[in-house]
């Protein structure tokens, strides 16, 4: 039964992503700048010829709702056409970096977690302690912080100062390491490699702090609020009138409620992850796939633009999806 | 199955054995406006078998009262001062480890509102289960890890599940087990807690207004359970509640509370007959009766009063329709005993 719903959502995605690509073409095509002229350098000593070569080959001599045609007729079948500028194409330029960028997401994700998930539960069991107060302080500054100044201050202490941590980069060039899936992590680990291990993780760890501060902040005032909310409910006091040790009590009864609200704050964070970081790429010099897409708007590089919009809003969608099946789990009030 | 539920006549000579005391029982409360003494100097007697109503209105510490026998006053309420002698052994002395051995299996508690009281995201089965493997109940073996593990513990204690839901009636109790809280109406969810109280066949229950939030007719099915299980099982009750009509129908003796004082007790048939406080008369004329044709309620004049800035003197002065100069001095206001078991805390008597 669940599997059918399940099933039911996943197919749903189809339509989704159809109108995503229909609104990020036709977006792309109004904002000002043309992507020959641009790739021309304003004209100048290139001929009239050679620009209407080019557009012809773009495509962009025809009208719009043919090149929309073109367009969706070939993402059907999994083209999204060449890049302007990298003359490549567009799924092969975004499969080489989407890895980088879901390396970062996840390392971010699990360091997010890590650290907000003690910190919520123990400030709202011991509120207003010393602990709670200065959880909380650090839960603000985290928020408030721009990802590029604490991803800066980092690279100045750990990289540039104690010289404990690379400045850029995923890996050390000498490692070796033979690619599988492209996360460096994981294909030091599937091959054996423990250098690349240590180097790759080493490489990790500043741009996935940086990237992962604002969405660990958010989780922990999320955890923390619900905990206290659920603490106070009647069946806390049920759970401990049953002679429950203090540490089921909360670990059991409390926490269970309070993930509810808290899984879908991370859902919406796993999205901000993938799609918020081309900020933290530039500083770190992480070759993800935030970079490719900065270069790509300010060529007017259409296909790519269109192609990697798509990316993030299909794993955005995919990650309220994943989060609206767990909740049937976590809450049996909901069904699919 | 239905039960009578009117007062059995109960043997005069044979005195069961005393199962409760409480001496001199304090609980505070510290607020930013000062300190709120919910509980003040209570105690009482409680035999095997006993079923004590405490009444009051909303804030006169009858709630505070059960949560202090059992240790559970939430954060900053504090217990201060007194004894809570369970079987002879001071319950507020314990150590933790000591306390939650009790609690569940010796003392269990039935709280107000069944919606919140069962959590949400267990299946009902499992959270009646808990008691159970938290108290050990039907283990065979030692050692948590092979207790863990053991099959013929796991299908004793689903078996004893389902003996408890059915003992409380609840209708095709293999299937329920699996539901949720949310699929069951509010007198079954009362059942399910019921249930979980009973799991662990304790010496004493303390009900917490356990019918307020349910409909007339639920209420009458939940009392006649609470009647079925002290009868069958001699568990003793404490019944918390505002409800005089539920007290007097199914209660042995009477405390009422008021600000945290304890201002009368006595059997049930004395203080309806002739309550002596004049806030219990109160409470009484607040009864609408069938027998009697009475025009008017009458309810008590002014309100509950706030427990951080009680004036001087008896707590009820205020409201109380035979206050006399001195009931408003700070002086102390002793229980006078009347009889056997009849005290009132009043300067008339």
């Amino acid at each position: 039964m669940r599997a059918i719903k399940v099933l039911e959502r996943v197919l749903a995605v189809i339509p989704i992503m159809f109108g995503v690509a229909i609104v990020v073409f036709l977006f792309m095509r109004l904002t000002p700048g043309d992507p020959v002229d641009i790739m021309m350098g304003g004209g100048g000593y290139v001929s009239e010829g050679e620009i209407e070569n080019l557009r012809r080959e773009f495509n962009l001599d025809k009208p719009l709702h043919v090149q929309l045609y073109i367009f969706l007729s070939h993402a059907i079948r999994g083209d999204l056409g060449n890049s302007y500028v990298k003359r490549a194409p567009v799924t092969e330029l975004i499969a080489e970096r989407l890895p980088a960028t879901i390396e970062l997401a996840l390392g971010a994700l699990i360091f997010g977690l890590v650290v907000a998930t003690p910190i919520g539960i123990i400030s709202a069991v011991k509120q207003y302690s010393a602990l709670d107060r200065v959880s909380m302080a650090g839960a603000f500054l985290g928020i408030s912080m721009p990802a590029f100044w604490l991803g800066i201050l980092l690279m100045l202490i750990f990289s540039v100062r104690l010289r404990w941590l690379p400045v850029a980069g995923r890996i050390d060039y000498d490692a070796g390491l033979q690619t599988v899936t492209g996360l460096y992590v994981l294909d030091s680990i599937l091959t054996g490699n423990k250098a690349a291990l240590i180097s790759s993780l080493r490489h990790l760890v500043l741009p996935s702090v940086s990237l992962g501060a604002a969405m660990a902040a958010t989780v922990a005032r999320i955890l923390r609020s619900s905990m206290l909310e659920v603490l106070r409910q009647d069946y806390v006091m049920l759970a401990r009138a049953k002679g429950l040790v203090e540490f089921l009590v909360v670990a059991k009864h409390a926490l269970r409620n309070a993930l509810i609200p808290t899984v879908t704050v991370v859902g919406l964070q796993v999205g901000v992850l993938l799609g918020g970081n081309m900020i933290v790429e530039t500083v770190f010099g992480w070759p993800g796939l935030g970079r490719l897409v900065v270069q790509a708007i300010f060529a007017r590089d259409f296909p790519l633009v269109q192609g990697a919009v798509m990316v993030y809003a299909f794993t955005f969608v995919t990650a309220n999806l994943i989060v609206d099946v767990l909740y049937t789990y976590l809450n049996p009030k909901i069904t699919l | 199955m239905m039960f009578s539920w009117k007062l059995e006549d109960q043997p005069v000579d044979t005195t069961p054995p005393l199962l409760l005391e409480l001496r001199n029982l304090t609980t505070v409360f510290p607020t930013r406006r000062g300190l709120v003494r919910a509980v003040d100097g209570m105690s009482f007697m409680l035999r095997e078998g006993e079923k004590l109503g405490i009444v009051g209105e909303s804030g006169s510490g009858k709630t505070v009262t059960l949560l202090s026998i059992l240790r559970l006053v939430p954060h900053p309420g504090e217990i201060v001062d007194g004894e809570a002698l369970f079987l002879g052994e001071d319950l507020l002395h314990k150590p933790r480890t000591e306390m939650r051995k009790i609690r569940g299996k010796e003392i269990a508690m039935i709280f107000q509102d069944p919606l919140t009281t069962l959590n949400p995201v267990f299946p009902v089965g499992e959270q009646i289960r808990e008691s159970l493997g938290i108290h050990n109940i039907v283990s065979s073996s030692n050692g948590w890890l092979s207790r863990l593990f053991d099959r013929r513990r796991i299908a004793a204690e689903q078996e004893r599940v389902i003996q408890v839901m059915r003992d409380v009636g609840i209708p095709s109790p293999v299937e329920r087990a699996k539901n949720y809280p949310h699929q069951f109406s509010g007198g079954m969810q009362q059942r399910v807690i019921i249930a979980i109280a009973l799991s662990c066949e304790p010496h004493l229950l303390l009900a917490d207004e356990p019918t307020t939030a349910l409909d007339v007719t639920i209420q009458a099915q939940i009392m006649d359970l609470l009647n079925k299980i002290n009868r069958e099982h001699g568990t003793s009750v404490i019944l918390v509640t505002h409800n005089l009509g539920v007290v007097a129908e199914f209660c042995d003796n009477i405390i009422v509370m008021y600000a945290g004082w304890m201002m009368e007790k006595g059997t049930v048939e004395e203080v309806i007959a002739d309550p002596k406080h004049p806030y219990t008369q109160g409470l009484l004329r607040c009864l609408p009766r069938i027998s009697e044709k009475r025009e008017k309620i009458h309810p008590i004049p002014g309100l509950v009063p706030d427990l951080a800035r009680l004036p001087p003197g008896c707590p009820f002065s205020p409201r109380c329709d035979q206050a006399m100069p001195e009931c408003k001095e700070d002086r102390p206001f002793p229980l006078i005993e009347l009889g056997e078991g009849r005290l009132v805390r009043c300067l008339l008597y």
